[in-house]
């Protein structure tokens, strides 16, 4: 009787391809990947047709839902210093341990008195913390002032970076920094235009109001 | 595959062939390379953000020194945004009841967010201009125009004296999302004249009685 012979074929394929593609796209995204900062605060941005991108350089000021606010600036020099003159103006002492971490830092919702030990606690105590929110009372208006120093501190820093770069003979692109507002959809307008209003009464009018692009239905 | 190199140079003693090594296969398990490339591939992909911010620019109006001043817009539609996503509006200059002009009291019309609603009343406000800018959209498709010169034309059509002019309100039981989607409607429609402000005494008595139906 002939007997069939099956081709013996060896069960293990090729992996080299897979392999080369599985580590193409791990570097692509190690790459990309920016880390995700935890913020204090969870905003839920309304959606909107805007296909603007946020400008990197931002002073912002978040609102939540309950009408707290959170102040935040992107660019760590000039964080640092918005609170060293902070802590003059409110007479506070921060030691140039808590001014690095200070930079390292996202958003911020707690008066300036609480700011020192906010500051000093890690970051699993910080997230279970329950900020209250930055004051923003015409009486203690701590919010204007961050508002105040934050853009003083930026174009102090924009011009020594512009100094720098002439003395090196480099062209220099200033690029303005830009106020941001992050405000929850549920928020209440009049929370938002309190907020606006502190904004406007320094003689800003151009804001940037993040939202998130809609979905197409 | 690649072959274990034992330096036996092809010499028939029988004593070397005995001695020679156990032939190796090359081929290492990549099993385990395969896992981690992939557990790591699955960790990017999920703790990246793609989704950069996106933002609306907007220019708010410096605070106008009089009453005065704030009642010269009259050529303007006005939305007053209030509680459970409800929209009023009215249509022109603002006239209190039994006011010393003699004019007819404003009242204000309801809308929502609907199609039919709040997109439709401003289609039909904002004709004129809606029809210039598909003209020019025309132009710059068949290449009759170029890109910059569209966008100033584009700019310029929206910013004439007789387009339309938006004035948003809210009260205190609106939410900001209100504003926003309002903001982003009047985008889409190509209203490009428009501004937040606060509300005026009299439109806010209007509102109360108008919400407590």
């Amino acid at each position: 009787m002939p007997k069939i012979k099956m081709p013996k074929s060896n069960p293990s394929l090729d992996m080299t391809p897979m392999v080369d593609l599985a580590f193409l796209l791990v570097t692509f995204f190690m790459l990309t990947a920016s880390v995700r900062v935890s913020e204090p605060v969870v905003v839920d941005t309304p959606s909107s047709t805007s296909e603007k991108l946020l400008p990197e350089n931002v002073l912002l000021v978040s609102i939540d839902r309950f009408g707290k606010a959170f102040f935040n600036i992107s660019n760590p020099q000039v964080r640092i210093s918005t609170l060293e003159r902070m802590g003059e103006q409110h007479k506070i002492q921060f030691t140039d341990e808590e001014k690095k971490r200070f930079g390292a830092m996202t958003s911020i919702g707690v008066p300036i008195n609480n700011l020192k030990d906010y500051i000093n606690l890690d970051d699993t105590q910080r997230q279970k913390l329950k900020s209250p929110g930055i004051p923003i009372d015409s009486l203690d208006n701590q919010l204007g002032e961050w508002i105040q120093f934050g853009r003083i501190e930026a174009a102090k820093q924009a011009k020594q970076e512009k100094d720098k770069a002439e003395a090196a003979g480099r062209e220099f692109k200033y690029e303005p920094m830009r106020f941001a507002i992050k405000a929850d959809g549920a928020a209440n307008y009049i929370a938002v235009k309190d907020i606006i209003k502190i904004f406007t009464d320094k003689d800003i009018y151009r804001f940037n109001l993040i939202t998130n692009l809609e979905q197409s239905e | 595959m690649a072959e274990v190199n034992t330096g036996d140079g092809g010499g028939g003693h029988g004593k070397h062939e005995k001695k020679r090594a156990k032939k190796l296969s090359t081929r290492i398990d990549m099993t385990p390379m395969v896992d981690l490339a992939f557990l790591l591939l699955t960790f990017f992909v999920m703790t990246s953000t793609f989704n950069k911010a996106k933002t609306m620019e907007i220019n708010f109006p410096a605070e106008p020194k009089s009453d005065e001043e704030r009642q010269k817009v009259n050529n303007a539609l006005t939305f007053i945004m209030s509680k459970d996503n409800s929209i009023f509006y009215y249509y022109g200059e603002f006239f209190p009841a039994n006011n010393k002009d003699g004019k007819p009291a404003t009242t204000l019309e309801k809308t929502n967010f609907s199609k039919d609603g709040l997109h439709k009343l401003l289609l039909d406000r904002n004709k004129p201009t809606i029809e210039e800018i598909n003209k020019l959209n025309e132009q710059l498709k068949t290449k009759a125009i170029a890109d910059s010169t569209y966008k100033r034309l584009a700019v310029q059509t929206k910013g004439r004296k007789e387009a339309l002019t938006v004035l948003i309100k809210a009260d205190d039981k609106a939410v900001y999302k209100n504003v926003i989607d309002l903001i982003d409607e009047l985008n889409v429609c190509q209203v490009g004249k428009y501004a937040v402000v606060d509300m005026m005494p009299a439109e806010l008595e209007l509102i109360t009685a108008a919400t407590a139906q």
